[in-house]
C-alpha cells in the first residue's frame, strides 16, 4: 500500500486491448474470450467452449476504458498534484496550517524517519477522501452493518465520533461470502462452548506445547473438506502465504508468480531467496513462455538446471474479480513438471457447486494442485489460513513452517466456528442450510452482475465471481462515490491508485449469501441512481434488459437467476 | 570556372570507369557489396542460445527432473510428532493424556482461563460473532480494535498504539515499513526470528552486534560513522536503526537499555524494541524494561510486543509517537493487507490490561517466583541456567555439549519426557536451524507463571534436578 512515485502502477502494463490473450495455444485448443466475442455479438453475455480443457463456459471480460474517460482521469491526478504541489507550498510557508504529526524536538536532526515526498501522495491525495477507508463498525460485519458516524473538522486529518450510528447499512464490503459472520447458531454456541472450555489464548506454538487436541481435529477435517491427504491451519492468512513459501523453494529454485498476486504471496517469495519472474496476470501463453524459457536456459549465469519452479496464483483476485485459468494451469504444470501453489483465500467456500473452491468450480482434482492454500477469514467467518496437499508436503510444514516453530498457535474459540461452519457446508451437521449457502451465493453473484451490465456500468472480472469491482476511473468519482452510497445506508469499498493502476480505480462489491433479493435490489436502486448522479455508466456494450430483449440466437443461453 | 573543373574531373571519372580493366570493377563492386552488408549486419550475436531448434529446446524439457517439492521427512524427526494438549493448556495441563503442571506455556499472568477474561471474549461473541471478515480498511475496524488502541496507548503512556492480528506479524511488518533498502540496521546476534524476517524482508544492510555487548555496538556505529564522513551526501539519506529485545527470547538476558539510549543519541540512531517477553513482566505496573530501567518511554522510537504471552490472547501491538506509529497504518504491511484481529480476542487483550492495571502487586510476585525457581535450579551438574532471574522465561542449557547438536537434543528430549512422566510439563526451544542467523544451543525453555506455588516451583526445581542428574551423569 506504499504511495510512491511509479510505486505500483508499474506492477501491471495497462491492458490496452481490454482483453486478454486471443488466439491459439500451442496445445491445439482455441480459446475465444468473451470481449472478442462480445465485439462481435455487439454484447457481452456470450457463452463459449473451450475445448476439452473448461467443462463449463469461462465468460471473463474487462472492457477497454473509453478514451475520453482515460484522458480525464489523468488529467484529473494532474490537477490533484498540482494543487498537492501548492498547498505543501502554503504549508511550507505556514500560510496554510499543518496537521500532521511532527518529529520530536530531541530528533529533529535525525535522518527523516520517512522521506517528505513519498508522503506527497498521502498527504495531499489519499488526505482528501480518507473518510472513505477505515469506517469503524460496531456489529456484526453480516448482510446489514452498524456504523459508527464520525466527522471531520479539519479536512480529514482527525475524525470525531458524534457517539451516533448509522444503523442497519447494507454491507457490500465484508467478505462474507457464505453468511457465516453471525452473532446466533451453530457456529456462535460451539464457539462460546469451546471458549468457555479452552480461554481465548495458547501461550505458546505448535511445536512446543500449543498443540491442542482442537487443531489437530481442524486439520483432519480441512483435509477430508478438501480432499487431500492432508493439512495444516495457521493463525493468520497473510503469514500462511509469507512464512511457508519460504520453506518451500529457495535458492536456485524459481518462482513464476501472476502480477496481480496478493502481497502476501509476493512477501513470501521474496523472503524464500528463489528468483522470481512475473507472468501476465491470467495469461497461459506468458505463463508458457516462462516455464519453457526457464527449462531451456536455466539459471542465468551459472546456467545450471532449475532445481524446482513453483507457479503462484490465486483462486479469485480480489481486485479484478477474475478466476484463475486452473484448467490451462494444470495442463502447463503437467507438461513442464512445474509444482502448483493456489491460492484459494477468495475462492474457498465461494465458488464450485459444493463450496471447494476453484478447483470444485472446474472440476477438477485436488491432488493436481501441489499445494492448496486458503483462509479462513472470509467464507467461513473466523480467521486463520490453511495448507493442504500430499502427506510428504505437510510433514514437511510440520517440521519446518516458520509458523509451525515461531508463531503463537490459533486460538482455540476461532478453531470451533471453523469446524462448525466447515462442517455445514460439508452438510455434516445433518441439514443442508450449508449447501442453500453455496447457492445462494452463486445466484446472487450472476442476479448482480447482470444487472450492474444491464445498467451501462463496466464490470470487471469472471461472471461467476462474488468479487464484482464496478469501474470509477477519475479519482474525484472515488471519495463521491464512496460517500454517496454511504448517504444511502450502503457501504461500499472504493479503491484507488496504489492498490490499482493508476487509471483504473474501482468500487469493490463482495456479494454474500446473506444478502436477500430484496437487499440486493435496494443496493441495484442505489447503485443505479448514483450511477446517473456521477455518470459512471460508461460502458458501450449495453445489455438490453431481459424483457426488453428480442428473442434471437443469444437470448436462449440466458438461463440463470 | 568552377563548374568547367568539375564537368572536367566527372567526365574524367566516367572515362576512367571506361578504360578499367573487367576484373577491377568486378573487384570493387564485390567490396562495395561487403561494405553495404557489414553496415547492416550485427557485429555480435545477441543470443547465443537462438540457435536451439525447437527440437531441441522440446529434448531440454523432456530431459528437465526437478527436484521433489519437498525432500522426505523420516519418521522419527524430533519435530514432526507434536504433542497433544487435550483441554485448556493452563496452569493444570494435560499433555499426551497424563496431567501435568504447565511449566511450558508463556502464559506469565496466569490470565488464560481467568473467568474475566472468558466472560468479556464471551459478551464480545455475542455481539460480534468470531471473525472479522475484512481488513482493517475495508470495515473490518470495529470499536473494540479502537478500544484497545487506546487503552494500550495509555497503558504504556505512549501518544499511540497500533494492533496487529498476529504476534510474528507485528514486528515483521514493522521493522520493514521503516526501514529500506540502503539504511543500516544495527541488530543483536541473539535477536529472535520474527525480528530476522522482518529486517530480510527491509532488504537493509544489517550489522549484528555481540550479545548485549555495546562496546561492539559502539564500535559498529563508529565504523559507520567514519563510512558517513567520507560520503556525508548518501548519509543524510541513510536511517540508523538499533534493533533490541527486551528480555531476549533466545537467551533470557535482558538489554541494557540506559547504554542505548546514550548511543542513540550519540550516533542519531532510532531505537526499536521488541517487548514480548519484557511486556506485562519487568517495571512495576508491568510496562516493560522501560518502566524497569526507568527510561522515558519517547526516548524508545518504537515499541512492538505481542499480547499471546502475559496478555494471555492473540495478535500483538506497536506503540509510540504518533508520528511513527501512524505511518504503519498505510505501510505495515501485516496491518494493511491482513484481516484484522477477531474481536473476541480484543475483547480479552482489554479484560486483561484491567486485570494488570487493578493489580500492579501481580508483577513483584512473578518476580519473586522467578528468583525462587532460578535459585532453586542452581547447581545442577550437567545443567546450567541461562537467563536472568527476574526473567519468567529461561533456559537450561547443557554445561558440556557431546559435540553433536542432534545427540544434545535427544538428551535434553529425554529430561524432558521424564519430568512430563513425572507430572512437570516442559519443553525445548524450538529453533528452525538451518534458518536461524545464530543459532542457540539447544535448551530446555522454563516459563514461570504467578500461577504456580511455591510448593510446586519446589517440586518442579527438584524434579529436574533429580532426572538431570539421572541422565546426565
Amino acid at each position: 500500500m506504499r504511495p510512491g512515485p511509479g510505486g505500483c502502477c508499474c506492477r501491471r502494463p495497462t491492458r490496452a486491448n481490454g482483453c486478454f490473450a486471443n488466439g491459439e495455444v500451442p496445445n491445439g485448443y482455441v480459446r475465444s474470450t468473451a470481449a472478442a466475442a462480445a465485439a462481435a455479438a455487439g454484447q457481452i453475455h456470450h457463452v463459449t467452449q473451450n475445448g476439452g480443457l473448461y467443462k463449463r463456459p469461462f465468460n471473463e471480460a474487462f472492457e477497454e476504458t473509453p478514451m475520453l474517460v482515460a484522458v480525464l482521469t489523468y488529467v484529473g491526478y494532474g490537477v490533484l498534484t498540482l494543487f498537492g504541489y501548492l498547498r505543501d507550498f502554503l504549508r511550507h510557508w505556514r500560510i496554510e496550517k499543518c496537521h500532521y504529526a511532527t518529529e520530536r524536538e530531541e530528533q529533529k536532526d535525525f535522518v527523516s524517519l520517512y522521506q517528505d515526498f513519498e508522503n506527497f501522495y498521502t498527504r495531499n491525495l489519499y488526505m482528501r477522501v480518507r473518510d472513505n477507508w477505515n469506517r469503524p463498525i460496531c456489529s456484526v460485519p453480516g448482510a446489514k452493518v452498524d456504523i459508527m458516524e464520525r466527522q471531520s473538522h479539519d479536512y480529514n486529518w482527525s475524525f470525531k465520533y458524534t457517539g451516533n450510528i448509522i444503523k442497519g447499512v447494507i454491507n457490500m464490503g465484508s467478505y462474507n461470502y457464505l453468511g457465516f459472520a453471525r452473532n446466533t447458531g451453530s457456529c456462535q454456541e460451539a464457539a462460546a462452548r469451546v471458549l468457555e472450555e479452552y480461554g481465548v489464548g495458547v501461550c505458546s506454538t505448535r511445536q512446543e506445547i500449543g498443540n491442542l487436541d482442537k487443531h489437530e481435529e481442524l486439520e483432519k477435517l480441512v483435509a477430508t473438506f478438501l480432499g487431500v491427504e492432508a493439512s495444516m491451519a495457521y493463525g493468520m492468512g497473510f503469514a500462511t502465504n509469507s512464512m511457508n513459501i519460504p520453506a518451500l523453494v529457495g535458492k536456485g529454485c524459481l518462482i513464476l508468480s501472476d502480477e496481480l498476486n496478493h502481497a502476501s504471496l509476493v512477501l513470501g517469495a521474496r523472503l524464500s531467496g528463489a528468483t522470481i519472474r512475473i507472468f501476465k496476470h491470467n495469461n497461459m501463453q506468458s505463463l508458457e513462455k516462462l516455464l519453457k524459457d526457464a527449462i531451456v536456459y536455466g539459471q542465468p549465469r551459472t546456467r545450471r538446471p532449475w532445481k524446482k519452479i513453483l507457479i503462484l496464483v490465486e483462486g479469485i483476485y480480489s481486485m479484478e474479480g477474475s478466476i484463475v485459468r486452473l484448467p490451462e494451469v494444470i495442463a502447463l504444470k503437467k507438461k513442464y513438471k512445474a509444482y502448483l501453489y493456489l491460492d484459494e483465500a477468495h475462492s474457498i467456500g465461494a465458488l464450485g457447486p459444493t463450496g471447494r473452491g476453484v478447483v470444485d468450480y472446474f472440476g477438477l482434482n485436488p491432488e493436481d494442485v501441489d499445494v492448496l492454500m486458503g483462509t479462513f477469514t472470509k467464507s467461513f467467518g473466523a480467521s486463520g489460513g490453511y495448507i493442504g496437499g500430499k502427506k510428504e508436503l505437510i510433514d514437511y510444514l510440520r517440521t519446518h513452517s516458520h509458523s509451525a516453530v515461531y508463531a503463537t498457535s490459533m486460538s482455540p474459540p476461532v478453531v470451533e466456528q471453523i469446524i462448525t461452519s466447515m462442517k455445514c457446508i460439508m452438510g455434516l451437521d445433518g441439514t443442508s442450510l450449508g449447501k442453500e449457502c453455496v447457492q445462494q451465493l452463486a445466484e446472487n453473484t450472476r442476479y448482480f452482475r447482470r444487472r450492474l451490465k444491464e445498467m451501462g456500468f463496466i464490470i470487471y472480472g469472471n461472471e461467476d465471481s462474488p468479487v464484482v469491482p464496478l469501474m470509477l476511473y477519475m479519482p474525484a468519482k472515488i471519495g463521491a462515490f464512496g460517500r454517496e452510497m454511504l448517504k444511502r445506508n450502503i457501504g461500499v469499498v472504493v479503491v484507488g491508485f496504489p492498490a490499482t493502476p493508476i487509471s483504473e480505480s474501482r468500487a469493490r462489491f463482495c456479494l454474500s449469501a446473506a444478502h436477500t433479493k430484496e437487499i440486493l435490489d435496494t443496493a441495484l436502486k442505489e447503485i443505479d441512481e448514483v450511477g446517473d448522479l456521477l455518470q459512471l455508466k460508461y460502458s458501450r456494450h449495453r445489455l438490453v434488459p431481459l424483457l426488453d430483449r428480442p428473442f434471437d440466437e443469444t437470448t436462449y443461453e440466458e438461463t440463470e437467476d | 570556372m568552377e563548374t568547367a573543373t568539375e564537368q572536367w574531373v566527372l567526365v574524367e571519372m566516367v572515362q576512367a570507369v571506361y578504360e578499367a580493366p573487367a576484373y577491377h570493377l568486378i573487384l570493387e563492386g564485390i567490396l562495395i557489396l561487403w561494405i553495404i552488408r557489414l553496415l547492416f549486419s550485427k557485429t555480435y550475436k545477441l543470443q547465443e542460445h537462438s540457435d536451439l531448434t525447437v527440437k531441441e529446446k522440446e529434448e531440454l524439457i523432456e530431459e528437465w527432473q526437478p527436484e521433489p517439492l519437498v525432500p522426505p521427512i523420516s519418521k522419527d524427526h524430533p519435530a514432526l510428532n507434536y504433542n497433544i494438549v487435550s483441554g485448556p493448556p493452563s496452569h493444570n495441563i494435560v499433555v499426551n493424556g497424563k496431567e501435568c503442571i504447565n511449566f511450558a506455556s508463556f502464559n506469565f499472568l496466569g490470565l488464560l482461563d481467568n473467568p474475566r477474561l472468558k466472560a468479556a471474549a464471551l459478551a464480545s461473541l455475542k455481539k460480534y460473532g468470531v471473525g472479522t471478515c475484512g481488513p482493517r480498511g475495508f470495515y473490518g475496524t470495529f470499536d473494540v480494535h479502537l478500544d484497545l488502541e487506546d487503552r494500550l496507548a495509555k497503558f504504556m503512556k505512549t501518544e499511540e498504539a497500533i494492533i496487529y492480528s498476529y504476534g510474528f506479524a507485528t514486528i515483521a511488518s514493522a521493522i520493514p515499513a521503516y526501514s529500506k533498502r540502503g539504511d543500516i540496521v544495527f541488530v543483536d546476534k541473539a535477536a529472535c526470528f520474527a525480528i530476522q524476517k522482518g529486517l530480510q524482508a527491509s532488504r537493509s544492510d544489517i550489522k549484528l552486534f555481540k550479545h548485549n555487548d555495546m562496546a561492539d555496538l559502539e564500535r559498529l556505529l563508529k565504523e559507520q560513522e567514519i563510512e558517513d564522513q567520507k560520503n556525508p551526501r548518501k548519509a543524510r539519506v541513510t536511517r540508523r536503526f538499533i534493533v533490541a529485545e527486551g528480555l531476549y527470547m533466545n537467551t533470557g538476558a535482558i538489554c541494557p537499555l540506559p547504554e542505548l539510549v546514550k548511543l542513540k543519541y550519540k550516533y542519531k540512531a532510532r531505537i526499536f524494541l521488541e517487548e514480548s517477553l519484557s511486556f506485562g513482566v519487568l517495571g512495576e505496573h508491568g510496562r516493560g524494561v522501560t518502566e524497569h530501567y526507568g527510561i522515558n518511554i519517547d526516548d524508545i522510537d518504537l515499541i512492538s510486543a505481542n499480547m499471546e504471552n502475559s496478555l494471555a490472547s492473540v495478535g500483538g501491538f506497536c506503540c509510540g509517537r504518533s508520528f511513527v506509529i501512524d505511518h504503519q497504518r498505510l505501510s505495515g504491511q501485516g496491518y494493511c493487507f491482513s484481516a484484522s484481529l477477531p474481536p473476541l480476542l480484543a475483547a480479552a487483550a482489554i479484560e486483561a490490561l484491567n486485570i494488570m492495571e487493578e493489580n500492579p502487586g501481580i508483577f513483584a510476585v512473578l518476580k519473586e517466583k522467578c528468583e525462587q525457581i532460578h535459585k532453586a535450579l542452581q547447581g545442577i551438574s550437567g545443567l546450567k541456567v541461562v537467563g536472568k532471574s527476574f526473567s519468567p522465561a529461561f533456559h537450561l542449557q547443557l554445561e558440556k555439549s557431546t559435540g553433536s547438536r542432534e545427540r544434545d537434543v535427544k538428551l535434553l528430549q529425554e529430561i524432558v519426557s521424564q519430568c512430563m512422566n513425572r507430572s512437570i510439563a516442559l519443553t525445548q526451544a524450538r529453533y528452525l536451524e538451518k534458518e536461524e542467523k545464530c543459532l542457540p544451543p539447544p535448551s530446555i525453555r522454563v516459563v514461570v507463571t504467578v500461577e504456580q506455588t511455591e510448593e510446586e516451583l519446589e517440586k518442579a526445581a527438584s524434579t529436574i534436578k533429580e532426572v538431570a542428574q539421572a541422565i546426565l551423569l
